[in-house]
């Protein structure tokens, strides 16, 4: 018995969270699925009723512009966030004096929910009050900066929120890798006269490939879930110009009374999300068998 | 983590088992809590107190009522119904159909609700003939508040109808004045909006376009020229507007900045707040046009096991609708009793106004929900109209195109 | 270590001074990044020390004419967050209840799934793996009324296990992945010398493993402690009155609809209720690399 125990020991230890994933997470996406199919408002209902939620919402314009402000801002948001984090690294990690101190001003806003720094962030992009206003009293009357209140560039100023939020940790995965490449290797290449961009673009960030993929798939997560940001800085607005996936799901669950409506774009979010991951994961099972 | 769920469990189990004496109990779950708010809900707190209750105060704030709405639904879900909610309009009706929400006739009757409370607001809450929920407030929402300085310093009267503000508009514009105050959120367009319908269409275009949804309404010429006023009033309000707080413009007409802004009562207490004097700093008239769109704040009672926790909304039903309630907290947050027979002497003129309106509008069938403050319509219909009003406002989309997504997003909401 | 600063680049192109003027554009690149970082925080902290008539007169960036410390007050112990104004304190200590247990919970879950799956490969463990891993995606909108319907059904709704068991169940799938690429790293050979040494599973997780593990314990508790200290959407749907969270009293004092606003009261409890986070970032964020460094970002 205690043979049986021990042997099994790994798969027992593993079984409750696995269970717990199991029914939390695919049951719960069973059961979204299910209710898309449904007419359900306020509480969900369980009679099916084929796909007439999923119709509804490719003729939303509301769905149009969720979904493409994801593409837009997922895009820049990952592409610039992974720039700026590699960039911010690579300056860091220059034998640098107050290095400490710097690193936690670049990390801290990961710290912080938008909740709470949704209004600072309001004010400062605000034509009137931030930083327009600022520079138009410095004397350059001419300036602009209205893109928070401007339909077509209101996105912008989403992503430009979230990649303060994020690239601090991004810039940390990248600095961890860096202090992980093996130095003889850089020193052979300095000692042979290799110029230092070509060490970085040659040796040494293409050694950090593992990063960059787990990077990605922290910001593609934070993308996609991307929802207090919206809600603390626009709201939305103008309009519905900032409208995501995840913010058009809840306010159809929650506010409108439309679960069924909310279930559909849910398993369109689930699908994107697929999209991406799978991939991923194909990837790390990959490199375990080797 | 399997012991801790039963240990909970049964703990909770014991303290169910043993709370036997009906003394009332009251877990509220509302999203009053600013500070001036805050303070009108305290005085039902001592009032239910002094009756011998326990007030269990719930608040959740955000999104008008939104964040409040999912942690209704999901203690709703779990079993777990709050003893009452602050809710309103449709989505009481709503509720009762999901077969959630109590039956309070019994205090309604012994109270006479019914001789007491003006027809159509006492409809909202009713259902199926029995009484569901208890009312606490009416705010009217289509006023326009105006700065009486700013007024006189260019000749302008109080307009009546849409071209006299088209043509005060124009005036302020000319003499460096922003003419509307607007923060630019869905819900603050549809308030423009809305009053805008009642103002040009009238009231019984208003009955057929926002509360019946008739498609021919949704798509007439007089829906073009609402759109098209729109329009102009895109024109009247300064490039900051966007996502502006609905105070914040507020305090643009206190400062001179902008001479008017259309909002329901609320707006009042803002100003009162700084100091200022109905009549004399700030003026208050019904936005141009007939009728009365009214916004009814009220608590809806849940389905709750335990005699002590059904002696508490029954006390808290009689309590919110007893004239010491609806004075004081109206006193408080600018709107004026549901009630009609509470004497008004104690409020301003703004609140005598909104009551007198009210009475007559109520005998000419032209006291109408709002449907921008979720009276009229359900969540999902209201938000689909809300969805293009907000997309025409902060866009160049024509009139013409805004009535067809209209006509097309009501067919789709349902 | 990455040294590109060592003295031989200077015998080829560069000049000393040229070397100066780079490493003068180097800081003031890194300052001005700093600045970007510091912004919202400065308007913060600014605003949270002016007088409400200042707020309303003056800009947004200045700096406050006289100092007070007024709002911080109000926002800690007066401000209303509903009938009651005790300020944040109150919801301040629930979310430490919350917070702590979860975050010790799923971590310690989180290694034990973490080392079996990297250590004691047993068929399907990879594919046991990744749909663990799948699960960290879900948008927590997706899942907020089934799950109420379950805690509902367990007897937990509304009180603070619920949430802590909400928090364990969508905190696993970081946690596994974080202790599982962290223990990819220690050779297998470890565990079978251990073993024909007659050590057991636990056994071989208690002394060899556990020990190993500081820094991706920092690492992990750093992530689950930001994640669930900043939660709002479980925050809000599965407490009742007197289990809420401070992030639903935040959005109570910062969120309400009516009323004047109190625009340093806001920041002064905003602030407040990022402390704990913000802390753990400046006082651990030293380890954080190194825990990153030391492995947890290797595929």
């Amino acid at each position: 018995m205690s043979e049986w125990l021990e042997n099994h020991l790994p798969k027992v230890v593993l079984a409750p969270s696995f269970i717990a994933v199991l029914i939390f997470v695919y049951g719960f996406i069973g059961w979204t699925a299910w209710v898309s199919l449904t007419r359900s408002k306020l509480l969900p209902k369980y009679e099916i009723k084929g796909f007439i939620q999923y119709e509804r919402l490719f003729d939303s314009p509301r769905w149009d512009t969720a979904i493409n402000n994801l593409y837009i801002f997922g895009a820049l948001f990952i592409v610039i966030a992974m720039v700026l984090g590699l960039l911010l690294a690579i300056l860091l990690d220059q034998k640098i004096r107050v290095e400490g101190a710097i690193r936690t001003i670049y990390l801290y806003p990961m710290a912080l929910s938008m909740i709470v720094t949704g209004t600072a962030w309001k004010w400062i992009l605000n034509p009137g009050l931030g930083i327009e206003s600022m520079v138009q009293g410095w004397g350059f009357t001419n300036f602009k900066f209205d893109w928070l209140v401007n339909p077509d560039y209101a996105i912008y100023t989403i992503v430009m929120a979230a990649i303060w939020q994020s690239s601090g940790f991004v810039m940390a995965l990248f600095l961890a890798g860096l202090r992980s490449v093996d130095g003889e290797i850089i020193k052979a290449a300095q000692v042979d006269g290799i110029p230092t961009w070509r060490i970085y673009t040659a040796i040494i960030i293409p050694s950090m490939a593992p990063i960059f993929l787990s990077a990605f798939i922290v910001l593609a997560h934070l993308a996609i879930k991307s929802f207090d940001l919206v809600i603390a800085l626009t709201g939305g607005g103008p309009g519905y110009a900032t409208d995501l996936p995840a913010t058009y799901m809840y306010a159809m669950a929650f506010s409108r009374g439309d679960i069924g409506q909310a279930a559909s774009s849910a398993m369109i979010m689930m699908l994107v999300v697929f999209a991406i991951v799978v991939p991923y994961l194909y990837s790390e099972l990959r490199a375990k068998n080797d | 983590m399997k012991r801790f769920v039963f240990a909970t469990a049964s703990t909770l189990a014991v303290v169910a088992g043993t709370s036997v004496l009906a003394e009332p109990q009251a877990e509220v779950l509302h999203w009053w809590t600013s500070g001036g708010e805050a303070k009108s809900v305290a005085v039902l707190q001592e009032e239910f107190a002094s009756n011998g209750g326990t007030w269990t105060d719930m608040p959740v704030a955000g999104g008008g009522g939104d964040a409040a709405m999912t942690a209704l639904r999901a203690r709703v879900l779990a079993g777990n119904a709050p003893t009452a909610v602050q809710l309103k309009g449709p989505a009481i009706q709503e509720w009762y159909e999901e077969g959630v929400l109590a039956d309070i006739s019994s205090v309604a009757e012994a109270e006479g609700w019914a001789d007491v409370l003006p027809a159509s607001i006492a409809g909202h809450m009713m259902c199926e003939g029995t009484w569901c929920a208890a009312p606490v407030n009416v705010h009217r929402v289509d006023w326009i508040w105006a700065n009486a300085d700013v007024l006189a310093a260019n000749g302008i009267e109080m307009p009546t109808t849409w071209d006299e503000f088209n043509a005060a508009a124009t005036k302020l514009m000319d003499a460096g004045v922003i003419p509307l105050a607007h923060g630019g959120q869905s819900w603050q367009d549809a308030t423009v909006f809305e009053a805008v319908v009642l103002g040009i269409g009238g009231p019984e275009f208003y009955q057929k376009a926002l509360v019946d949804l008739d498609p021919e309404a949704l798509t007439s010429d007089t829906m073009v020229q609402v759109f098209d006023q729109m329009r102009m009033m895109r024109g009247y309000v300064d490039e900051n507007f966007s996502g502006r707080d609905w105070n914040l413009a507020t305090a643009m007409v206190m400062n001179g900045e902008a001479a008017f802004q259309i909002m329901g009562d609320w707006a009042k207490g803002e100003f009162l707040a700084a100091g200022k004097k109905p009549g004399e700093d700030f003026l208050c008239a019904s936005t141009p046009g007939d009728g009365y769109l009214y916004n009814v704040d009220s608590f809806a009672m849940f389905n709750v096991d335990g005699d002590d926790k059904k002696a508490g909304q029954d006390l808290l039903a009689k309590l919110i609708v007893a004239p010491n309630f609806q004075k004081v907290f109206n006193l408080n947050k600018g709107s004026i009793p549901a009630r009609t027979d509470v004497a008004l002497d104690d409020f301003d003129i703004c609140a005598n106004l909104s009551a007198e309106d009210m009475g007559s509008t109520s005998a000419a069938g032209s006291l109408l929900p709002s449907y921008a403050h979720g009276m009229a319509l359900r969540g999902s219909q209201s938000g689909a109209i809300t969805d293009v009003v907000t997309a025409h406002f902060n866009s160049e989309m024509s009139s013409a195109d805004a009535v067809q997504q209209l006509a097309d997003a009501v067919a789709n909401s349902y | 270590m990455t040294d590109l600063s060592m003295p031989h680049t200077e015998t080829r192109t560069q000049s000393a001074t040229g070397k100066i003027a780079l490493r003068w554009l180097l800081y003031v690149l890194l300052g001005l990044f700093a600045l970007y970082y510091l912004m919202p925080l400065f308007v913060m902290l600014t605003t949270s020390l002016k007088s409400l008539e200042e707020i309303r007169t003056g800009s947004l960036i200045s700096l406050p004419r006289e100092v007070s410390f007024d709002a911080w007050k109000t926002a800690w112990s007066g401000a209303c967050t509903g009938i009651q104004c005790e300020g944040l304190r109150p919801y301040f200590w629930n979310s430490v209840l919350i917070a702590v247990p979860a975050v010790a919970i799923s971590t310690l879950l989180g290694a034990l799934n973490g080392y079996v799956v990297a250590q004691w490969r047993f068929k399907g463990a990879n594919i046991i793996f990744s749909l663990m891993l799948f699960g960290c995606f879900i948008p927590f909108q997706v899942v907020l009324l089934p799950m109420a319907r379950l805690l509902g059904m367990m007897g937990i709704a509304g009180t603070i296990p619920g949430l802590i068991f909400v928090h364990v169940i969508y905190g696993l799938g970081f946690t596994t992945l974080f202790f599982r690429n962290y223990y990819v790293t220690i050779p297998a050979e470890l565990t079978k010398a251990a073993r024909v040494d007659g050590a057991g599973f636990l056994r071989i997780f208690w002394s060899i493993f556990l020990p190993l593990s500081l820094p991706i314990i920092v690492v992990t508790v750093i992530w689950q402690f930001t994640q669930i200290w900043n939660d709002f959407l479980f925050g809000v749907s599965f407490s009742q009155a007197g289990t809420q969270p401070v992030t639903v009293a935040l959005n109570n004092i910062v969120n309400s609809t009516t009323g004047v606003k109190e625009y340093n009261v806001d920041m002064a409890a905003a602030i407040i209720a990022g402390l704990p986070t913000l802390l753990v970032y400046v006082v651990a964020g030293k380890y954080f690399i190194r825990g990153l460094t030391a492995g947890s970002v290797k595929g």
